[in-house]
């Protein structure tokens, strides 16, 4: 079996799953853990697609 | 009272250090062990997740260690505990990386073991009563 994601495909599922895992480590209540989980895949997400079109413009 | 349930679920005198071994050897044994088994779901699905897609995308698992770089990737790798030794054995993965996905694919299964050390430590911490 062969997997060739998008770029973009692969950001969001290394986002999904190393959000999933900090958020359950790095807070206590189930209730943070979700609220921290949303947060870093929001960062992780939102901070590629920022540095994307940052590279895209400087390359232009 | 928490702490007191984690410490009657691994026993209360046995090996302290058994569910960070476990967590390492398997991804969210060291939860499973300690009773917290939605966690303990949620990560073995997280990490094992990865590091198949990885394995999927012709990631490279690391083997030896010719330079720095290659012992940081291998460090990673034996972060998988189980998984890695099982694909080692079984020949998964690439030797070289080839195509654009494979070269994510080496990072997904990096990062999967950094994760399972993360995870692991986490259920150290919930048996001696660090976090709840």
């Amino acid at each position: 079996m062969i997997f060739q994601p998008s770029h973009f495909a692969a950001v969001v599922l290394f986002a999904l799953f190393a959000s999933v895992v900090f958020g359950i480590t790095q807070r206590e209540t189930p209730r943070r853990m979700i609220r921290y989980g949303i947060y870093c895949f929001v960062l992780f997400v939102g901070s590629a697609v920022v540095l994307s079109w940052l590279m895209y413009l400087i390359a232009r | 009272m928490a702490t007191e349930q984690n410490k009657s679920a691994a026993g209360e005198t046995g090996f302290v250090h058994l569910p960070l071994i476990a967590g390492w050897l398997v991804p969210g044994a060291g939860h499973f062990l300690l009773r917290k088994w939605g966690r303990g779901s949620l990560l073995a699905a997280s990490i094992l997740g990865m590091f198949v897609l990885g394995i999927a995308m012709q990631g490279k698992l690391y083997g030896g260690a010719h330079d720095i770089l290659d012992v940081l990737g291998l460090a990673g790798d034996l972060g998988n505990g189980l998984l890695y030794i099982i694909s080692r054995v079984l020949g998964l993965g690439a030797a070289q990386v080839q195509v654009t996905t494979a070269d994510y694919g080496t990072r997904f299964i990096v990062v999967a073991g950094l994760l399972n050390v993360i995870a692991a430590v986490d259920a150290h911490n919930l048996r001696t009563g660090r976090k709840s």
